[in-house]
């Protein structure tokens, strides 16, 4: 399960981030993760509830926005949804597409806690 | 006014609200950090001392059980030195594979992940010292047999070659998509069991590789009877003559859909943008 290697990277970020912010704690943690991403939320939750033990995100939620594939086709230039395992433009069929979003593996929003003053 | 739940707090009574901790302040910070990039940034220096050395670096991926050592060990055979060649191999235990090249006269490092069912950037640099990359032409790296975790971590190569053995499912690529997506070059193997096993077909795997949109070159290949051999080291020539060039432009090459990742998503640099905004 390579989820735990990815969350060991996410807890070093948002340790840096939550130090470089006087953050007491960390309250919610954002991730947008594309179905081409090679990474299984429900995975990474569960690697999550490991790696952050001991951290400054010991208490925090993570939630995931889920990124569904789209392309571009280089042929006719349309731009659509497609599904994971077929990435060919439904207009003209062709296989000489780009991927414009689907394979993302982004922390994208942390919400810290911070004394009030 | 607190940020939290809107109450009043006084100079004289902030101190009785911050003892239990139920009033603090919440801050958003918006950032578009790739969540690898620690492991990005190790692949980069990979990459940045192969260049140096001019040392092509190709990735197998595949199941396990697919014959990534056996055509390892044919390859070098058949290139009977014409190039020079290193291994490293990823294993979960054993030395067994590392073994099998260096019966061959071929450097070989074992890296036994333990329970990591992948490569990494960091584990693969810590090999590197022990490599003569200056007597060097091309290292292969034997990623761990699996179809799912490897093919997020890049090491530092410049070429993925992912392999489907005829044993397995030709619609694997459609069940695999972010590992045959990646794939610079898919390599059909053990073709010599195709004549007993008539439920593979070639084609079909080919169709499922280009469903997503792939132009990687499908080769088929049976490193027992020497099939396909010749297309294989042809492919590995070729490939090879393709990053000298680059080299002489001080150009590299990166997998395909790595790089292409790169600039579609505008992430070439580990971003951090920060923008605190209070909720
Ligand atoms: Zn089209």
């Amino acid at each position: 399960m390579h989820e735990l290697s990815v969350c060991m990277e996410l807890i070093d970020q948002v340790e840096a981030i939550a130090r470089s912010h006087d953050a007491e704690r960390v309250d919610t943690i954002v991730l947008r993760i594309g179905s081409l991403s090679g990474v299984e939320p429900g995975l990474l939750e569960s690697a999550f509830e490991m790696a952050r033990l001991g951290t400054v995100a010991e208490h925090a939620r993570l939630r995931t926005e889920r990124i569904e594939p789209r392309i571009r086709c280089r042929a006719c230039g349309l731009e659509a949804e497609a599904g994971p395992s077929d990435l060919r433009c439904p207009a003209c069929f062709g296989t000489d597409t780009a991927l414009i979003t689907g394979d993302e593996m982004i922390l994208a929003r942390v919400e810290l806690l911070q004394a009030a003053d | 006014m607190c940020d939290t739940c809107g109450c009043n707090i006084t100079d004289g009574n902030r101190h009785l609200l911050r003892a239990d901790g139920s009033h603090r302040k919440l801050t958003a910070v918006s950032v578009l950090n790739k969540l690898l990039q620690h492991n990005d940034a190790q692949a980069e220096a990979n990459r940045a001392l192969f260049d140096r050395h001019g040392v092509l670096v190709i990735n197998l991926m595949s199941s396990p059980g697919s014959g990534k050592t056996s055509l390892l060990e044919a390859t070098i055979k058949a290139l009977d030195g014409a190039l020079r060649i290193a291994v490293i191999e990823g294993d979960l235990e054993t030395e067994n594979d590392a073994a099998r090249i260096r019966a061959l006269g071929v450097e070989a490092h074992q890296i036994t992940t333990g329970t990591a069912c992948h490569l990494d950037a960091h584990l693969v640099a810590k090999v590197l010292p022990k490599l003569d990359l200056e007597n060097i032409d091309v290292l292969f790296i034997e990623n761990v047999g699996n179809l799912v975790c490897p093919a997020s971590f890049d090491l530092g190569h410049h070429l993925n070659l992912t392999l489907l053995s005829v044993t397995e499912g030709d619609d694997k690529p459609a069940k695999y998509p972010v590992m045959f997506r990646a794939a610079d070059a898919m390599l059909i193997s053990k073709t010599d069991l195709l004549a007993v096993l008539d439920e593979f077909s070639p084609e079909r795997a080919e169709a499922c590789l280009r469903k997503l949109a792939s132009n990687a070159q499908v080769l088929r290949v049976s490193s027992k009877t020497g099939e396909g051999m010749r297309e294989w080291l042809d492919w590995l020539n070729r490939r090879l003559e393709h990053y000298r060039n680059l080299r002489r432009e001080n150009r590299s090459l990166s997998p395909a859909v790595q790089s292409e990742g790169r600039r579609l998503h505008g992430l070439a640099r580990p971003d951090v943008r920060f923008k605190p905004e209070t909720a």
